[in-house]
């Protein structure tokens, strides 16, 4: 079958950083090619130099049999090619409607712009493809899981038929990745092509038709998904051979270090999203927070961090009563938190990453004496947290904000490991790290709670959940529905639970 | 392998890095003020007028004229009479003078936009710290200067920090936006000062000035008159390594341009943003009303109606164009008084009207402010822009 789209010999050189070096792929016309490979290995980069958003150093671009030039987004729309990236690109104060006909805006009567017009063709795209949404809703009203569905939709209002799905999954539910699924489903059935970089490999030997791997800027080789098994996969991305299991011990708990009593949690648009909640997370394990997102988990963990004040009940740290404490006393009282969302609370993307290695202690010797920032030690921590969390970065110097996805993840994951604490609070610890820095990272989370740290993650994956947890406390509406055994829990039971149904015969005692 | 080589070899590498992000930094600001400058001389020429013979005025207004500069030192080598030479010193001192509270208001906006606040209130707090120091600088008498002076430039600062202060108070408190709140300052500022040159800070019945300060709260001149130049332009570049040691090298202005660069991670990390908000502002005052005690005590020596030409308005420009870094404010105020100072001479010279000068700033900021056009002009293929972050918008 004819290939829609051909990359040949393409290298891309950033200060310090050969991102891609002289990678070929070709995606045939009506297939899903799957994109694998490390965080910073370069995919992303690949992708942004098909949409145009940079320029090639070196290598061809072939769409549908015809060389061509990518000059800007403009160019690629132009040539039909869509892209949906890692992090969203939607002004959150604006409606479906209006972001969606951004930069292509439909105008009546030579001046006003024609809401109504786009708004009927958002309905039309929804219908077609199973891509639901109000185009009048604000877009920080909604999920992100719709979020990406308006992202996707962009791309089908510009009539894109070679759509790029950048980590899409990343931040989805498994239920919306379900959905997800289908819909692109339906995109290939209607003749699309599409590129899917995604770090969770039992997705792609679902999905995919065809798989390319990168490794260090250079391809790596291509598998057939019939071949293809996660252990292989893993093995092709890292260059090594990686454990997709956790090994651990089993947990010695002690006495509790966070006892949460009663809580109510209003969120920002005050509504009470968290309603009496109680639990213990005891030193030395690990207690997973299981449950569809928007169920709470989100605002149960502000609370306990100082972002959202508490509504009512108690939330107690080591004897110390902490609800409604500012941010600062939550972490001088020894708590670590890796926040859901990365870009917004975890780092100053336009910070050097030594700046942002310090973001929590940076008042504190050796990085200040008195008001006085220290150079020396603020740079030799970075250095050495770099290359023990094999950050992939060409210095510390550099903003944070031009690593790849995975490696921002590692820079938060680092700064929060690398201060004493007692609590360690884990939103999505994982979400978009490659295959070997999961293993990494979970191995750290493990090693914590075998010193004694308590630790409570936060996890839409369940996977990770199950893989992490000496005890599984589900969300449900506000609600704590059960707190299970991790070893006894079944992916049925916490299915059953996360959607509000209480399995009679498993139901365990808190 | 010799480790000693590579590691020279780094070490090279990253001066090299440093060197071309200096340039980088500095690419676009130069670039959009020659552009500013042919434009103008454009219109000039469209309106009519010899934009060289313009320039030339400029300059000479500016900067003094060579022919004059070297006749005077052959006087004083000659004769011992330093006289022609100090005189033909004038323009360029008296470009720093006016450059001088420039520095200061734009440092003001500067640390304002840092913490991703629009301080449009430095106009007002020039105001109240002219006002207060002048207070200060007359009121008191038979202090020795070593005392009187620093409290008289105190005065000033104390003065604007409060000003300063309010809109930040009523924006970390109430969410109330500081624009609108550093406008409504501007015109209290205004009004009050009505009043009190009218009233109770009045010298006499006839005029509405304030009585001249005391010689012991004068800041020092360095030559006889006309020269009025004086220390304040020093206090001025001493404010603004001050200001950038503050903002890079100390915890308080860690946080604040944490703040300013993501409020959600700075409150994530423990900061106050309701602290670092005040303290901004305030300090935006002080240095703002340090402007207005600087200007009232080394050069005008009285406060009156006009005091505060624009100096409040203009630092928003000069903070935009030296991208909120207290070096680039200084070399862009230095821009602004060089251009503001000549501006007259070029009036008298050439016949061009001052307004042509406003003309050139306004194209300076345009291009300044939307770098794509400097880069699609002179075809710079991509240049890696530090985003300063400036405001949050609205309602934020
Ligand atoms: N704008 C940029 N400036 C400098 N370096 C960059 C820039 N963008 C990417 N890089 C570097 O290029 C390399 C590849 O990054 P890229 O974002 O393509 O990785 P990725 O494969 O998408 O990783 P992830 O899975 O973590 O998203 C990284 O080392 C990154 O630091
Ligand atoms: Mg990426």
């Amino acid at each position: 079958m004819a290939n829609v789209l051909e990359l040949q010999g393409i290298t891309k050189r950033f200060p310090g950083v050969l991102a891609n070096d002289k990678i070929d792929i070709a995606l045939r016309e009506g297939k899903i090619l799957a994109l694998l490979g490390e965080n910073g290995a370069g995919k992303s980069t690949l992708m942004n130099i098909l949409y145009g958003l940079y320029k090639p150093d070196e290598g061809k671009i072939f769409v549908r049999g015809k060389e061509v030039e990518i000059n800007g987004p403009n160019d690629a729309i132009e040539l039909g090619i869509g892209m949906v990236h890692q992090h969203f690109m939607l002004i959150p104060v604006m409606t479906v409607v209006e972001n969606v006909m951004l930069g292509v805006e439909s105008i009546k009567n030579g001046l006003f712009l024609d809401r109504e017009k786009v708004a009927k063709r958002i309905h039309e795209i929804s219908e077609q493809y199973g891509l639901e949404v109000d185009p009048h809703a604000y877009i920080q009203d909604l999920p992100v899981g719709i979020q990406q569905r308006v992202e996707i939709i962009k791309v089908l209002y510009r009539s894109a038929d070679i759509l790029i799905l950048d980590e899409p999954t990343a931040v989805l539910t498994p239920q919306e990745v379900e959905g997800l699924f289908k819909i692109i489903n339906t995109l290939i059935k209607a003749g699309k092509s599409i590129i899917f970089i995604t770090h969770k490999l039992k997705e792609v030997i679902a999905i995919a038709d065809d798989i390319s791997v990168l490794r260090l800027g250079r391809m790596v080789g291509s598998i057939e998904p019939s071949n293809a098994t996660p252990q292989k996969l893993a093995t092709m991305m890292v260059g090594r051979d990686v454990s997709l299991v956790v090994q651990k011990k089993v947990a010695e708990p002690k006495e509790a270090v966070l006892k949460v009593e009663n809580l109510f949690v209003r969120d920002e648009r005050q509504n009470m999203t968290v309603r009496g909640v109680s639990f213990e997370v005891r030193k030395g394990e690990v207690l997973g927070v299981a449950g569809v997102q928007g169920n709470g988990q989100t605002e149960l963990v502000y609370a306990l961090t100082g972002l959202l004040p508490v509504d009512g009940g108690t939330i107690e740290l080591e004897g110390k009563m902490l609800h409604n404490a500012t941010p600062r006393q939550i972490l001088e009282s020894g708590v670590a938190h890796i926040p859901e969302d990365r870009q917004r609370h975890g780092l100053i993307l336009n910070f050097p990453i030594h700046d942002n290695m310090v973001l929590c202690t940076y008042y504190k010797e050796p990085f200040a004496h008195g008001v006085s920032l220290q150079e020396k030690p603020i740079f030799s921590n970075a250095e050495e947290l770099i290359k023990q969390y094999d950050v992939r970065t060409p210095n510390i110097y550099v903003n944070v904000g031009t690593l790849s996805g995975g490696n921002q993840q590692k820079v938060i994951v680092a700064r929060e490991f690398s201060r004493p604490i007692d609590l360690l609070i884990a939103s999505q610890p994982t979400r978009g790290l490659d295959v070997g820095s999961i293993e990494y990272i979970h191995l750290q989370i493990i090693k914590k709670r075998d010193e004694g740290t308590g630790v409570l993650v936060v996890s839409s994956e369940l996977d990770e959940i199950l893989a992490l947890s000496d005890r599984i406390a589900v969300m449900y509406k506000g609600q704590i529905m059960d707190v299970l055994d991790a070893k006894q829990a079944t992916k049925e039971d916490l299915g059953l639970l996360m959607a509000g149904i209480h399995p009679e015969k498993t139901s365990k005692k808190k | 392998m010799s480790e000693k080589a590579s590691k020279e070899k780094k070490e090279q590498t990253e001066k090299q890095k440093e060197q071309s992000s200096l340039r980088q930094a500095l690419l676009v600001p130069v670039l959009a003020v020659l552009s500013g400058l042919i434009l103008g001389g454009v219109v000039m020429a469209l309106s009519g007028s010899n934009p060289f013979q313009a320039y030339a005025a400029l300059f000479a207004g500016s900067f003094g004229s060579p022919s004059v500069i070297i006749a005077g030192m052959q006087t004083y080598f000659a004769t011992g009479d330093n006289n022609a030479l100090v005189r033909s010193l004038y323009p360029f001192t008296e470009s720093l003078v006016t450059a001088t509270p420039y520095i200061f208001t734009g440092l003001a906006v500067a640390i304002g936009f840092r913490a991703g606040l629009f301080n449009i209130g430095a106009e007002g707090q020039v105001f109240i710290g002219a006002l207060c120091s002048a207070f200060i600088g007359y009121s008191i008498k038979g202090l020795p200067m070593i005392i009187h002076l620093p409290l008289a430039l105190l005065a000033g600062a104390a003065g604007g920090a409060f000003w300063g202060m309010i809109p930040g108070y009523l924006k970390a408190r109430f969410g109330a936006h500081e624009v609108v709140n550093t406008i409504m300052m501007n015109w209290i500022a205004f009004r009050l000062s009505d009043w009190l040159l009218k009233g109770p800070m009045q010298a006499s019945n006839f005029r509405p000035v304030t009585p001249n300060v005391q010689a012991s709260a004068e800041l020092p001149r360095f030559f006889e008159d006309p020269l009025r130049f004086n220390l304040g332009f020093f206090l001025a570049l001493l404010f603004a390594y001050l200001v950038y040691w503050f903002l890079f090298k100390t915890t308080l202005g860690f946080e604040i341009r944490s703040v300013g660069a993501n409020p959600d991670a700075a409150k994530y990390a423990g900061m106050s943003i309701v602290k670092n908000i005040v303290l901004v502002m305030s300090l935006a005052g002080a240095l703002a009303g340090l402007g207005g005690g600087a200007q009232v005590l080394g050069v005008d020596h009285w406060v009156g109606q006009g005091f505060s030409s624009g100096y409040g308005f203009d630092a928003i420009a000069i903070a935009l164009l030296g991208k909120s870094h207290p070096f680039g404010v200084v070399l862009a105020a230095l821009l602004f008084g060089f251009l503001r100072s000549g501006a007259t001479n070029m009036q008298s010279m050439a016949g061009i009207p001052v307004d042509i000068i406003s003309i050139i700033q306004g194209l300076v900021i345009v291009f300044v402010a939307a770098p794509a056009i400097i880069r699609w002009l002179y075809r710079i293929k991509s240049i890696k822009v530090e985003e300063t972050v400036l405001t949050r918008g609205w309602g934020k």
